[in-house]
């Protein structure tokens, strides 16, 4: 009991703080890689302070759902951060949830947030909150297969013990089917965390925007706890796929050494990953909101192809 | 304790039934003490029915009663089996809550409606589903069947000065008259078997029929209960029926009048044939699937709220045939472990939709009561006047939709993890199936999240669409005690499955000789497991529990902010416009646009926008705009086969020629025919 209650306030420290930061290191590489000078990697911490910091303004239409919503975009991402090993094979609370429970608390979190954008009585709140459920709707059995061929593989969908059986064979992710699995989750990644192709995390121009639109009305300390929130989430997802498919670093047990070695590792894989998101954004133009479900079919047939491939091989 | 105060308490609520529909009828003349009667009667009846089935389910021993009739192959056989037990207590739950609803709901019909008979039907009908559930003759069950379907039909026509409403009403009737053909002929084989019609004579029967009979058997059957559950494609009663009733009526067709139709799958595939071919199996669960994806999208693209509940319920039978199909491929397959798991899934997603869509209904009635209409496009801002209301149906939205830590998270979660199982226990190509069947209950769980976004946002949030929101107001109290009720059993199921878990260990013990609970439950009972070592863990008490500690840091940071910089409110951004109105916001059809358009190939949308103008086309006067999707299963399939019943109809005129002597010509060669065939046996 008072294990997991130390391993969880050490993995909640190292989520709030890591998120951020990395969503300053992928604003920067982007920035770098368009030959702009860019923020500076600390930019998110100043941000998410300096809206703490705001007073903040309320829609008169708006309900109290409106202001429940940045509490549990917060707190679900928070949650199921507890939910996935980082530095080690072992998650604080990954006994009380596994992937299943991640995916369908990430969901409650956007739920509500798509209430709350709905919940101004503003055009741009509801376009956001239909498009985004839209596009979650197709991305989530895409997702769910590829997590499938994963657990299918470990025998189970407790993110530890798929964790456990990852360092066991640490080149599995040379198998066909793991790289299926995982160009399926990458695709997903980048629908989820709103992106390009899918989504401009950069934009401000109405029509084109999606997550934006959403929380258009929201500012200060709510605003804060949204932008949190979903650096956390894009960390979340990110880990996942890091830890999942690529084991190393990752120890089993809790000496001081073990998770230095696996926090180095950590950040290092979070960042050849993060470099691959860049690239991605970099190198493609937002896609027109209608052609969307035809890249999250390709997903679904990625992560229906790794399936046949586990039986196959 | 003696198995005497089971039997008599459930005789008592049986009575209370029969009591209150002779004495609804009898006060019909004074509607305030017809409205009294026919809802207390109702309570005490649901309680009194509850009661037993907890009894029933403590105690643990299957009761049985019968009372010969003395003509061949009836008696009046009751069996108070786990079964019977389980969906005997879904039944006492929601009766429980749709009557306190009842008390304040019904009160608009005094002086306008004849509540005598509304009381005489709505009585006649939980007889009938109490018999139902509880029947263990073939011919008990089926006139409990028919006195089910016909009580519900004049429920369902209730209003019947409405065209729709009796056009519905005639769909219904004759889907259930199918049905009940369907159910005739399935235990005349099973009675040709075993050569009586007690329920427990067909114990194991799939043993001694052929395997065109073991066929037949099985597909009489399955159309047969599909029907009343409402699976794809015979569904199209469901969403025409469910909406048009009164509301508290429309709570429990949609809550548990549909699943008898799981019930009696569950009864005769389970316990009385003892398995199905593999084949059937499969075929349940690919019908589960598509009826689940199909009944999901539907209900994205209906704006009246009612019917977009109804078409949920087709989605989530599908989730409960998921379910049920793996459990009777997993029997065949020599997995009784597993197969106790899927049902257990199955059986828990039946109760816990039982309870969150009587919920919906119940709060949806609440806003027809206030508002006066069905339509979303005309309700908005709800959540002011109704805020008690707008919670309840917040609480069965998260819950319909699946999400944790309510019990409709629960229930999908096992369905997942058995489906997940079924991927190591079968073998050849069928296990591709079980994965992808997941994914596609991922699919439509995501897509239920967005229908009851938009069902809950464009109903009680923002501003008001219409004019009339200044004579909205919240319902009478006993209303929200209805929904109250329902409302805690979504959240104690979601948080406290563990310790209800147990109530299944004497069903599957009975159904497949396996007691697995005890497997599901590890950490004193804080972890819900899926039975296999290291499958796969979720604690709802705990991840609710984490939520609310994690909140407290999140609150703090907010309330130092606002405490010191302030929070003030101000009007929504307009674009510069001179104030947003209702006119302005996104309304249903908006928001499912996007998905209209993604599955356009499914929907066939047309839309038609006309522009009235006087002198240019850029300054339009008024702008008709009119969308609908083509209604595929009416059009391609129905529609079709109305025509050729209706030509064969045409031929057949010509032998009724109105002429005594032919008539009489007819009655002899049948006769004579029968008499050669007779000889010939």
């Amino acid at each position: 009991m008072t294990e997991v209650l130390v391993n969880s306030v050490l993995q909640l420290v190292l989520l709030l703080l890591v998120a951020p930061l990395l969503t300053g290191a992928i604003k920067t590489l982007k920035a770098r890689l368009q030959t702009r000078r860019g923020p500076g990697v600390f930019q998110s911490y100043r941000d998410i302070f300096k809206l703490l910091r705001k007073g903040m303004v309320v829609p008169e239409t708006a309900s109290w759902i409106f202001s429940a919503a940045p509490y549990l975009v917060f707190t679900t991402a928070t949650l199921v951060g507890l939910m996935v090993p980082m530095t080690t094979t072992h998650a604080p609370l990954s006994l009380f949830g596994g992937v299943l429970a991640v995916v369908y608390l990430l969901a409650l979190g956007r739920f509500f947030l798509a209430l709350g954008g709905l919940d101004t009585g503003s055009s741009f709140g509801g376009l956001g909150s239909s498009r985004e459920m839209t596009i979650s709707a197709i991305a989530e059995p895409a997702m769910m297969l590829a997590i499938f061929t994963v657990a299918l593989g470990a025998n189970s969908t407790n993110l530890s013990e798929m964790a456990k059986v990852a360092v066991s064979q640490s080149w599995r992710f040379l198998a066909p089917s793991q790289m299926l699995a995982f160009a399926a989750l990458f695709i997903v990644l980048i629908a989820e965390t709103g992106r390009i192709p899918v989504d401009n995390p950069a934009t401000h121009l109405e029509l084109t925007m999606i997550h934006e639109a959403m929380v258009l009305e929201y500012s200060g300390p709510y605003l804060a706890l949204i932008e949190w929130g979903a650096s956390i989430k894009q960390l979340v997802l990110m880990t996942l796929l890091v830890n999942t498919f690529f084991p190393f670093g990752l120890s089993s047990d809790w000496t001081v050494h073990a998770v230095g070695v696996g926090l180095t590792f950590y950040l290092a894989k979070l960042l050849l990953l993060a470099c691959l998101v860049v690239l991605v954004e970099t190198t493609n133009a937002k896609l027109r909101l209608f052609r969307v479900p035809e890249l999250l079919m390709v997903a679904f047939i990625l992560g229906a192809l790794a399936l046949i491939s586990t039986f196959l091989f | 304790m003696s198995s005497v105060p089971v039997g008599a308490i459930f005789a008592l609520s049986l009575a209370a039934y029969a009591a209150g529909a002779i004495a609804s009828l009898a006060s019909r003349r004074k509607p305030a003490l017809a409205r009294y009667v026919c809802c207390s009667a109702a309570l005490a009846g649901g309680i009194l029915g509850g009661v037993a089935a907890v009894l029933a389910i403590l105690q643990g021993t299957p009761l049985r009663w019968s009372v010969p009739s003395g003509i061949p192959l009836f008696a009046y056989s009751f069996s108070y089996d786990a079964l019977a037990a389980f969906f005997s207590l879904a039944l006492a739950t929601l009766v429980t809550a749709a009557s306190i609803y009842s008390f304040g709901y019904l009160k608009e019909f005094e002086g306008k409606r004849n509540l005598g008979l509304f009381g005489f039907l709505f009585h006649i009908l939980l007889l009938s589903l109490a018999i139902v559930f509880t029947a263990a003759n073939a011919f008990l069950f089926l006139i409990g069947w028919e006195v089910m379907a016909l009580a519900a039909y004049g429920l369902v026509t209730f209003y019947h000065e409405e065209h729709e409403t009796r056009r519905a009403g005639l769909l219904y009737i004759i889907m259930a008259h199918i049905d009940a053909g369907c159910l005739l002929l399935g235990f005349a084989l099973l009675i040709q078997g075993s050569g009586s019609a007690e329920f427990a004579s067909f114990h194991g029967a799939i043993a001694h029929l052929t395997s065109g009979r073991q066929a037949a058997a099985f597909v009489l059957f399955f159309l047969g209960f599909g029907i009343k559950a409402g699976v794809i494609p015979f569904h199209i009663w469901l969403p025409a029926a469910h909406p048009v009733a009164p509301s508290n009526i429309s709570a429990l067709l949609s809550g548990i009048v549909i699943k008898t139709g799981i019930y009696g799958m569950t009864r005769i595939f389970l316990d009385s044939l003892g398995g199905v071919p593999w084949w059937a199996g499969l075929i349940v669960l690919i019908v589960g699937v598509v009826s689940a994806v199909l009944g999901v999208l539907y209900a994205l693209m209906e704006h009246d709220l009612k019917r977009l509940l109804a078409y949920h319920s087709i989605e989530n039978i599908g989730i409960i045939l998921m379910g049920l199909g793996a459990a009777l491929i997993f029997r065949v397959a020599g997995h009784p472990l597993l197969a106790a798991v899927a049902l257990i899934a199955a059986m828990f997603h039946t109760l816990n939709h039982a309870i969150f869509k009587c919920l919906l209904f119940l709060g949806a009635g609440s806003v027809l009561h206030s508002t006066g209409t069905r339509n979303m496009e005309e309700m908005g801002g709800l959540i002011r006047p109704m805020p008690v209301t707008a919670f309840c149906f917040l609480i069965g939205a998260v819950a319909i939709s699946g999400l944790p830590p309510l019990n409709g998270f629960v229930s999908e979660w096992l369905t997942y993890q058995s489906l997940l199982a079924g991927f190591g226990a079968t073998a050849g190509l069928t296990r591709i199936l079980f994965p992808l069947a997941g994914s596609m209950l991922a699919l439509t769980g995501a897509l239920a999240a967005a229908c009851f976004v938009k069902a809950f946002a464009i109903a009680f949030l923002a501003l008001p669409r219409g004019d009339e929101s200044h004579r909205v107001h919240e319902a009478p109290r006993s209303m929200l005690v209805g929904m109250g009720l329902l409302t805690a059993a979504c959240v104690a199921l979601g948080l406290g499955v563990t310790w209800f878990l147990p109530t299944f260990d004497a069903m599957t013990d009975q159904l497949l000789g396996q007691r697995v609970v005890g497997h599901l439950i590890s950490e004193n009972g804080f972890v819900l497991s899926a039975g296999v070592p290291h499958s796969g863990t979720v604690s709802p008490a705990v991840i609710s529990a984490g939520l609310l500690a994690l909140l407290l840091p999140a609150v703090l940071m907010v309330s130092i902010g606002t405490r010191r910089f302030g929070r003030k409110r101000g009007p929504v951004w307009d674009c510069g416009l001179p104030r947003l109105t209702g006119e302005n916001e996104y309304t249903a059809t908006a928001f499912s646009k996007a998905l209209r358009m993604v599955f356009s190939v499914l929907y066939k949308p047309r839309r038609e926008i006309q522009a009235v103008f006087d002198v240019s086309p850029y300054f339009p006067k008024e702008i008709r705009f009119e969308s609908e999707i083509e209604p595929t299963f009416e059009k391609r399939l129905y529609a079709p086969l109305q025509e050729f019943i209706f030509r064969l109809s045409a031929k057949m005129r010509g032998i009724q020629a109105g002429s005594i002597h032919a008539y009489l010509a007819y009655i002899f060669v049948t006769l004579i025919l029968l008499l050669l065939f007779g000889v010939r046996r």
